[in-house]
């Protein structure tokens, strides 16, 4: 149910996926932060074929005007594609699905930042996808939220983001571009490690309950897996050339 | 018995710091019973608080620090300074000309112009409005000549260090006058051109090396080095 392609093997007799992976296992991912000198803060990850640059700006003057909140600050994200990020060029300008993941993205991460303290502000998060692979908007996440961190935006958590999802009727971590394309269920989670809260939620198929609890539990261990390695990139970044860490 | 916890670690957003009962200071915030932090930084745990030293963000005004800033415009009766920060700085022209005094525009352009450096005092600051400045009080006011040196806000308490150990020993060994704005801005002049490049040398140093324990004696050494 739910699947478009068959001509893919998806998963093998072995429990081994078709690039190589077995169900539990995430792609390769690395963070870097503090890639770019102009922007407060920034990171770039790779996430298996997705390599993903963010910039974040701010705490600054809102403009337009009327856009600001006297309360509290606002956050605002542009997810954008490059033309060259997918294999036939994408029109460069804002399309339904680049606004929806903007839109989701923003929620994500608005219950982590604290931004009652720099009221008439806006903090701006630009995420360009410089090459496309499956789990963009969980990878610009996790680049998302390194990136507010290194600009210094106060936060209550990390957030780390992780897909799960179903392909040849096994429940499987982190789903790439073929499994999105050819199998049966898809679910970014975005979460907050310390806290245990998931700030995101999405579910593209159809999974029975018990599937979508099992989905939800393992979406989590990719998250956490994450969130390790967003630490790392911080770390490396402010700690390191120091013994104490 | 609860471990105590190590007084000083390096902490990121979320990182969990103490369940003892403490008060809070900066950069932390309470998560039920646990005291966690909200920036990359240095969790500091005295007897009675806790806080986290920040090593990056912007600048947030305070009431009375000392803050550089450069005049952005002109208005009316007042002039609105860039301080690094986001919010602009408002002076006023009854803070240079006295109260009750209407100064034209011209007298206020004469006084100060847009692109002047003025060295002031953060004299109110509410959620609601800029931050009001003011340069009436000695020392304060238009700055004329130096280098001007843009650094981390966060790196200005290591470079004025503990009762400004760090800025007195560089302005000692290097004869350079050191203007600190608490925004990151500070303003370096020097008869000599050696001493100049020495002490910006020694501004960098604590920027990109403010995290490091054994800082003062690293820029101890560079001082006491010829040549830079």
């Amino acid at each position: 149910m739910g699947g478009r392609e068959a001509n893919v093997v998806l998963l093998d007799e072995n429990g081994i996926r078709s690039d190589g992976r077995k169900v539990n296992e995430t792609r390769k991912v690395t963070i870097k932060a503090g890639v770019l000198k102009n922007a407060n803060g920034s990171a770039y990850i790779e996430f298996g074929g997705n390599k993903i640059l963010a910039g974040v700006f701010g705490p600054r003057d809102v403009h337009p005007k009327h856009m600001s909140n006297p309360d509290t600050g606002i956050l605002r994200v542009r997810y954008h594609m490059e033309p060259f990020s997918v294999g036939e060029r994408k029109k460069p300008a804002p399309s339904r699905r680049e606004i929806e993941i903007s839109k989701v993205i923003k929620e994500a991460l608005e219950p982590a930042v604290m931004l009652e303290n720099f009221p008439r502000t806006a903090v701006d998060v630009f995420l360009e996808v410089l090459q496309a692979d499956g789990g963009t908007r969980c990878a610009a996440l996790d680049a998302a939220s390194v990136a507010l961190a290194d600009a210094g935006i106060p936060m209550k958590d990390m957030v780390c983001a992780c897909a799960a999802g179903k392909a040849a009727d096994a429940l499987i971590l982190d789903v790439n571009n073929e499994e999105d394309q050819a199998g049966q269920a898809d679910m970014p989670i975005g979460y907050m490690p310390n806290l245990g809260k998931i700030t995101l939620l999405q579910l593209d198929g159809v999974l029975t309950p018990d599937e979508y609890k099992k989905c939800i539990e393992l979406g989590l261990e990719g998250c956490k897996q994450v969130y390790e390695i967003q630490k790392n990139a911080l770390r490396e970044k402010y700690f390191s050339s120091s013994d104490n860490s | 018995m609860k471990k105590r916890e190590p007084k000083k670690r390096y902490v990121l957003p979320g990182d969990f710091i103490t369940t003892a009962p403490l008060r809070l200071q900066t950069n932390v915030v309470l998560e039920g019973k646990r005291i966690i932090s909200t920036t990359i930084g240095l969790s500091d745990i005295s007897d009675d608080s806790a806080r986290v030293i920040s090593l990056t963000g912007g600048y947030m005004p305070k009431i009375d620090d000392l803050v550089i800033g450069t005049i952005t415009s002109v208005s009316g009766n007042s002039w609105f300074a860039d301080i690094n920060s986001c919010y602009q700085g408002m002076l006023l022209g009854q803070d240079v000309f006295g109260r009750g005094s209407y100064p034209t525009a011209t007298e206020m352009r004469e006084r100060l112009d847009k692109g002047d450096i003025v060295f002031a005092k953060i004299a109110n600051f509410d959620r609601q409005r800029e931050p009001l400045i003011s340069i009436a009080d000695k020392n304060l006011g238009r700055i004329d000549s130096g280098e001007l040196v843009r650094i981390s806000p966060t790196r200005i308490p290591r470079l004025i260090g503990k009762r400004g150990s760090m800025i007195q020993m560089i302005e000692a060994s290097t004869n350079a006058t050191l203007t600190v704005g608490q925004n990151g801005l500070v303003v370096v002049s020097c008869e000599e051109t050696n001493g100049l490049l020495k002490a910006l040398a020694a501004i960098r140093m604590v920027d990109e090396q403010a995290h490091l324990v054994d800082l003062t004696d690293r820029v101890k050494k560079m001082l006491e080095n010829d040549g830079v």
